[in-house]
């Protein structure tokens, strides 16, 4: 992390020192339930210029809550997957359909991959589309049912249930092409300072990711492992429930859950996790 | 009545005689605690689940008093001796009245 030390403050420098014990990032493997390998650690993609390793938020947490991700029975985030997956074989809506109607069971689904690649262009739309705004999509056109509330429930087991499908494949969101004007604009969200505190995603997550922020260990705030079980809040967050927390912690008015800000910026911290593999539902604290 | 309760259990399907072996149980339940006040400023009633037992072949292996300040979804982890071939049973009581069960079989091998 030579960035850091270009930019970290004497202070900042002597309160690390301290807390080096349980700062950094540890040297650590994922493996899930012994058979999904997944990658943690990879070099930085070529758009971003000041970071060359990126790294799952999963190597700055602790040991105890590291070790409930390796096995779902102990990932409290697999119950969502599990109610999702009843979701899938309910019908819903006008039509009389159900997710399996379309796409066929849990099992034999074609849906692997599909986390990996959003937020994605919407070519009948015209506009950059998260994996949410997806489903809701499909509730709404194919289904003939009441679109989710963004950060519902109901919403974010489905996502989990994609993340689920998708898990220890790697990011890979398109940055280029018609999704280029809003990959810019997310960029310069996250490099532009906000609130009463003046802080910009940057601040926190690339130039201080491994410190401690107070009591919080600050990780690279990458996307790859959303939604997250947060154990502080014993429920399922969704991504954009996260930069709401974040962005109201430097004591500015928050952009709304699916709001284009918010949907430009996923864009763009989702390309900055390009390579990592998919890794949702994760467990933080 | 708590909703979506359903019991889940992950306990080794054979083991050698007299093994000590992991077991980890699960339940979903939003172990209402009783102190919450809902959004119209009542309180909302208490519903956990208060008990929880494990036995092997009718012999208890763990009884376990909750109180309110467990988190949702309680988890438990625990080791025991299997002496011989036989069913890990295990109960959770609500407070409801409502008892789940489940069964786990362990050969000797």
């Amino acid at each position: 992390m030579k960035f850091k030390a270009m930019t970290a403050l004497a202070g900042l420098l002597a309160i690390s020192a301290v807390g080096a014990a349980n700062a950094d990032p540890v040297e650590d493997e994922l493996v899930i339930n012994d058979e999904i390998e997944i990658v943690t650690r990879t070099a930085a993609p070529e758009h971003m210029e000041y970071i060359d390793e990126i790294m799952s938020g999963w190597l700055f947490r602790e040991d105890d809550t590291r070790d409930m991700e390796r096995d779902d029975f102990d990932n409290p985030g697999m119950l969502a997957v599990e109610a999702a997956m009843e979701v899938w074989e309910t019908a819903d809506g006008t039509e009389g359909k159900s997710c399996a109607d379309c796409h066929g069971s849990v099992e034999e689904a074609d849906i692997a991959g599909v986390r990996a690649v959003y937020p994605k262009w919407h070519e009948a739309s015209g506009e950059v589309r998260t994996l949410e705004m997806a489903i809701n999509d499909c509730r709404t056109e194919q289904m003939g049912a009441e679109p989710w509330g963004y950060t519902s429930a109901d919403l974010t087991n489905m996502s989990a249930l994609m993340s689920y499908m998708s898990r220890g494949l790697p990011m890979n969101v398109a940055i280029d092409g018609p999704v280029q004007a809003t990959w810019e604009r997310g960029k310069e969200i996250y490099y532009t300072r906000y609130g009463q505190l003046e802080l910009a995603c940057a601040n926190c997550h690339e130039d201080n990711y491994g410190n401690m922020i107070r009591a919080d260990h600050l990780s690279q705030g990458q996307t790859n492992a959303f939604p997250a079980y947060r154990l502080k809040d014993a429920a399922l967050v969704p991504i954009h429930k996260r930069f709401q927390g974040c962005i109201r912690d430097t004591r500015a008015e928050t952009f709304s859950p699916g709001s284009p800000e918010f949907v430009a910026l996923e864009l763009y911290v989702a390309s900055r996790g390009n390579g990592l593999s998919v890794e949702g539902p994760s467990v933080r604290n | 009545m708590a909703e979506g309760v359903k019991p889940r259990v992950k306990a080794p399907k054979k083991a050698a005689a007299g093994e000590t072996v992991t077991i980890k149980t699960l339940i979903s339940h939003p172990m209402e605690s009783g102190q919450r006040k809902g959004k119209d400023g009542n309180l909302i009633p208490r519903s956990i689940i208060n008990r929880f037992t494990c036995e092997f072949n009718g012999k208890s292996v763990i009884d376990v008093t909750m109180e309110p300040a467990i988190s949702t979804n309680p988890y438990f982890e625990f080791d025991a001796v299997v002496p011989e071939a036989g069913d890990f049973k295990f109960t959770w009581y609500d407070d409801d009245g409502s008892v789940y069960e489940d069964v786990k079989s362990v050969a000797i091998g």
